[in-house]
């Protein structure tokens, strides 16, 4: 019964709350046309939408957005600080972050993680060996960076999703 | 308070425009143009928000978000368009 | 419009815009395209998120409208955005340095991208 009217239970959620977002939740009937669109969306899309895997932790799943939020923030200071200060001290780097994630969605999550906390981008996602290539801005020991992605983002996500 | 600090704002994000600009210009490559042309767009959705908190109207919020999806699309297309081309070629 | 209220705003506001100033400076100081990447693609981002929260507090807490919400819209899809566009950015200016360096494409870590899409 779930499956047939939330085929997508975490679509549904965003459709609903973006909906929200953008109607600034104005009145009762914007909500339910909402809710509407919140079911007839992904029951509409399913078709063209790969099998995402499932969330089996969602509070970790939550704890996880708190820690990024927070990553986000402060090491931000840290890029703030580099991009003032003397160019000649930033050690720039290219380091492969071998994955122990095999799907192609939580693999597309951990690299927009990657890039979104400052100081590396990720560029390349080599399907064939299972190596993330990141770009770092100022990386003197590259090994512990590569160790920090993996504790910090890859062991979480492998967590909370089956897989 | 708040009009100072929405000036000083206009003043600081009126720079960034500056310099991303100065980027466009100078480029050397077209990646960093498309850079900077990407960098411009999402500095004037911050202008149009706070110049929608300096007037106190919330009509600025669409052009802002337009601003927001062209932007993007065109930065995407730009990269394709670099990407592909050259391999038809 | 109360005071916490008010100084909040005025606070977001001038450190977002002082993000939006250092993505800029990132872009337009620093040395060779994959280190200019950095600034726009994360303290602009941040900048412009700082600049939404504060207006969408501003018209929250106003007299005369309900809750504002559409900022979040905004501030998610930045959030979404940032990465791809860096992502495709990084991977353009890549495949163009391989192609300069000698005529035949080699397989580099950019052949993702030739056969993509």
């Amino acid at each position: 019964m779930r499956h047939k009217v939330f085929p997508r239970p975490f679509l549904s959620l965003t459709v609903f709350l973006l909906w929200a977002a953008i109607t600034n939740a104005a009145s009762i009937a914007m909500l339910l046309l909402g809710a509407l669109l919140a079911v007839g969306v992904p029951l509409l899309s399913r078709p063209f939408w790969p099998e995402p895997p499932r969330l089996v932790r969602p509070w970790r799943a939550l704890h996880f957005l708190g820690i990024v939020a927070i990553d986000i923030v402060t090491a931000n200071w840290r890029v703030a600080r580099q991009v003032i200060g003397p160019l000649h001290r930033l050690a720039p780097a290219f380091v492969e972050v071998p994955l122990d994630l095999r799907d192609p969605f939580v693999c597309t999550v951990l690299a927009s993680v990657v890039s979104l906390t400052p100081g590396t981008v990720s560029i390349d996602v080599d399907q064939r060996r299972w190596i993330l290539l990141v770009h770092a801005l100022d990386a003197p020991d590259p090994p512990a960076l590569v160790r920090e992605i993996k504790d910090r983002y890859e062991t979480p996500l492998k967590e909370m999703f089956a897989c | 308070m708040l009009n100072t600090a929405v000036e000083i704002a206009f003043v600081l994000i009126g720079a960034a425009l500056a310099l991303s600009l100065y980027r466009l210009l100078r480029g050397p490559d077209t990646t960093d143009r498309i850079v900077a042309l990407d960098t411009l767009g999402i500095n004037a959705i911050a202008l149009l928000v706070l110049f929608g908190i300096d007037q106190a109207s919330t009509a600025y919020f669409e052009i802002a978000l337009l601003v927001a999806l062209l932007g993007f699309v065109a930065t995407v297309a730009l990269c394709k368009f670099l990407l592909r081309g050259d391999i038809i070629e | 419009m109360s005071t916490v209220a008010e100084s909040t705003v005025a606070a977001l506001v001038v450190l977002g815009a002082l993000f939006v100033l250092l993505g800029s400076i990132g872009l337009a100081r620093l040395p060779d395209f994959l280190t200019r990447l950095h600034g726009p693609t994360k303290a602009t981002t941040l900048g412009v998120g700082a600049l939404l929260l504060a207006s969408a507090i501003f018209f929250s807490t106003g007299a005369n409208t309900g809750i504002s919400l559409h900022e979040l819209a905004i501030l998610f899809f930045l959030f979404i955005t940032a990465p791809v566009t860096a992502h495709l950015l990084a991977k353009a200016a890549l495949h163009r340095q391989v192609t300069r360096r000698d005529d035949t494409p080699r397989s580099t870590t950019t052949t993702e991208g030739q056969s993509g899409s």
